[in-house]
């Protein structure tokens, strides 16, 4: 039987497992729109469709699924911009459909016609203009495919409204091949067994661990590895999760806002084993003086990180999963006896700490009620990006993958209310917060709208300094405290503009409200902001100035 | 150092987007690139020369191997190969000093493939080395176009071995 373009992405969905679908409609789309308008699959309508790529993000990162998220030609792709980098940066499956004008008209200026192909070229993994609708079951199967193995990343079908119409038999291929495109198999075993040498040699050993261990479902192997050698374990901002942060053997976060201890730890190892994670420069601060006694060992799914930034000596290709089950077998356990205890030194030197004052909020304070409160259930935690993520990041122990969700590579500002839609509609029992700043939410903030509309009872904590903080602070270090537009005179009131979507809205000033606000919040079965009116010049310290090496830290 | 890369691509539009895109991108700086269909017309065969330390070669290698539609790439550099351009050029001739030009042609085994009222193409194909000779040697006369191929390259075949 033949199948139109539009009903044959609808079945390719639903033979892909996908259950919901994030949206928005448009002229080009709209015989898309009219058969999901009969498909099981459910669309969750954003109010924008930046709001669309964010939220299926946000999914994929909470529930390691891809998400997928469609928009309309023209502005409706171009708006999904930001969204596709976001996840290139970050590694994360999506597939985004997008509208196209139709093929007699690609070329020549039509209306709303965007070369969104061409846009996004340079962040996605890959992309498809389709140009016939026999093509396009095994398109949807390839993009799929593509986006889920490897090292996951977006890609981008872009569908002339006429494919959409046109017809085709429907087949769904089970498999598709690709003669360009090979997923690293099994390390080479003479590389593991090189690596499990050098471990036991090593004094001084810390295993920094990114988003792959996430990403490879590895968190078990990771903490069996870590138990099993005795070394310490510092995680970047997109592994938080990736080894629970309460651990004796955790350090925290590394780099430019990292724990002190991480970064010492780091700067005088003997041996970095890098688990999925890719150098970044947030994590080394400056490179020629990172690590200068380190050998390196790195784990990745993605040859080119090897050797991309910092020099490796023993690199292992592959899936992080299984090659730290095969090193769990293989690795001799070294001494770290003494290298355990000058870490716990300086645990108790160089803690994380700020000093509450009697009648100001600090933010510090508001994150670790959050952890407080939340850390026994089933909780997603997404950030915005600035001051609120680096707190955020220091004082919200992640415990378990998947449970903390951040903008790392591109540190998109507005990524996080949206993100917690995604989150929440994949995980409808987990308690989710967004933790934002004043400035961020607003930047998304529609997507009030969209949570309310579907009932999500996401918690929105705003850090609000009437700043955008993070810019403001290095204004204060590095420019002589010249506050160039970064002061925000006139905010909305958040509490009325809660209330003016049909959310809750709430405002705390004091600590001793913050306790009963966050559990009123969760108690509650729709969206809740609670403006949190916080030290309007509270630092994120300690800090690695940019372009530093990471014992330059200031202020810890 | 300059590096020459064989790179097999699916023939599809685009493509060569990619791989251009992919250099501007990452800040690699193309020296000539050279695109054509193989004897299986789905793969297109490209021809990079680019310049860069180890490190940075290595990383062109492995990111153009991340690309979808590269199917394969070789950095032929070490290895033992044979590269060719084809160059035209277009030289004031006037009648009197067509002769001298004559002899120069000659000797680069180049050809001339049209005469104007007081101009002469001169198709030339060799190596680097060969393009850049013919090309000084023609300047004098006063050279008014050029346009090249940019290098194609092939690795030899496997010798018989000797007895």
């Amino acid at each position: 039987m033949k199948l139109t373009g539009a009903e044959i992405i609808c079945k390719a969905l639903e033979y892909e497992g996908v259950e919901v679908v994030f949206g928005y409609p448009g002229g080009a789309v709209l015989p898309l729109y009219d058969k999901l308008y009969d498909s099981p699959i459910r669309h969750i309508l954003v109010r924008h469709e930046q709001g669309a790529a964010h939220a299926a993000d946000g999914y994929a990162r909470a529930t390691g699924k891809p998400g997928v998220c469609i928009a309309t030609s023209g502005p409706g792709a171009t708006n999904l911009v930001t969204g596709i980098a976001n996840a290139y940066m970050d590694s994360v499956p999506i597939i985004a459909f997008t509208g196209q004008v139709n093929l007699s008209a690609i070329g020549r200026d039509s209306f709303q016609e965007a070369d969104i192909t061409g846009i996004t070229l340079p962040i996605v993994k890959h992309s498809y203009l389709v140009k016939d609708v026999n093509q396009l079951a095994a398109t949807i199967r390839a993009a799929f495919h593509i986006a889920t193995t490897g090292r996951p990343g977006p890609v981008l079908i872009d569908l002339p409204k006429d494919i959409t119409i046109a017809q085709a038999e429907f087949e769904y291929p089970p498999q598709v091949t690709f003669r360009g495109y090979r997923v690293p198999g099994r390390c080479d075993s003479a590389q593991v067994y090189q690596a499990a040498r050098a471990i036991g040699e090593a004094r001084k050993p810390v295993i920094y661990a990114g988003g792959g261990v996430i990403s490879s479902n590895a968190a078990e192997e990771l903490r069996e590895f870590a138990e099993k050698t005795r070394i310490p374990v510092t995680n970047t901002l997109l592994g938080k999760g990736s080894f629970p942060e309460t651990h004796p053997l955790s350090l925290g976060m590394v780099g430019m806002h990292g724990t002190a201890y991480a970064n010492y730890a780091v700067s005088y190892s003997d041996l970095i084993i890098a688990i999925g994670a890719r150098f970044d420069d947030r994590v080394t601060g400056r490179l020629d003086t990172f690590a200068p006694n380190a050998r390196v060992i790195h784990i990745d799914i993605d040859p080119a990180e090897i050797g991309k930034n910092v020099r490796v000596h023993i690199p292992l290709i592959g899936d992080v999963k299984p090659i730290l089950k095969e090193l769990i077998q293989r690795v001799e356990v070294p001494d770290t006896r003494e290298w355990l205890k000058q870490i716990e030194q300086w645990k108790a030197e160089y803690p994380l700490r700020y000093t509450n004052e009697e009648g100001v909020l600090k933010p510090q304070y508001v994150i670790e009620q959050i952890w407080e409160i939340t850390r026994d259930k089933n909780a997603v935690i997404t950030t915005e990006v600035g001051q609120n993520q680096m707190w955020a990041a220091q004082y919200y122990k992640a415990l378990r993958p998947r449970t903390f969700i951040s903008s790392g590579g591109l540190g998109t500002m507005g990524f996080g209310l949206p993100a917690a839609v995604g989150a929440q509609i994949g995980r409808p029992d987990a308690v989710v917060f967004d933790i934002a700043g004043d400035g961020s939410i607003q930047m998304t903030v529609q997507e009030l709208a969209t949570a309310v509309q579907y009932n999500l009872p996401i918690n929105i904590a705003i850090l609000n300094n009437r700043f955008l903080g993070m810019v403001r602070q290095w204004q204060e270090l590095f420019n002589n405290k010249r506050y160039s537009q970064t002061e925000f005179p006139d905010l909305p009131d958040f509490v009325k503009l809660a209330e003016a979507y049909g959310a809750v809205g709430m405002r705390v000033t004091r600590s001793e409200e913050v306790r009963p606000a966050l559990e009123r919040a969760i108690a509650t079965p729709k969206p809740v902001i609670i403006d949190f009116v916080i030290a309007r010049e509270e630092n994120v310290f300690p800090m690695v100035p940019a372009g530093e090496s990471l014992t330059k830290m200031v202020g810890c | 150092m300059r590096h020459t890369l064989a790179v097999l691509v699916e023939n599809q539009p685009g493509v060569l987007t990619r791989v251009a895109g992919l250099f501007s991108r990452r800040g690699y700086n193309i020296e000539s690139l050279a695109v054509g269909e193989t004897h299986e017309p789905t793969i297109s065969r490209m021809t990079i020369v680019v310049d860069g330390d180890d490190l940075v070669i290595e990383q062109v290698v492995k990111q153009l191997n991340k690309l979808i539609d590269v199917i394969d790439v070789q950095d032929v550099t070490q290895a033992e190969y044979v590269d060719r351009e084809l160059v035209l050029i277009k030289v004031n001739a006037e009648p009197s000093i067509r002769g001298e030009i004559m002899q120069i042609v000659d000797i680069f085994r180049a050809r001339i493939v049209d005469i104007g009222y007081n101009t002469l193409i001169i198709e030339c194909t060799g190596d680097e080395g060969k393009i850049r000779a013919i090309e000084k040697s023609l300047k004098p006369f006063g050279i008014l176009e050029l346009v090249r191929t940019g290098k194609i390259a092939m690795v030899r075949g496997q010798k018989y071995e000797e007895d």
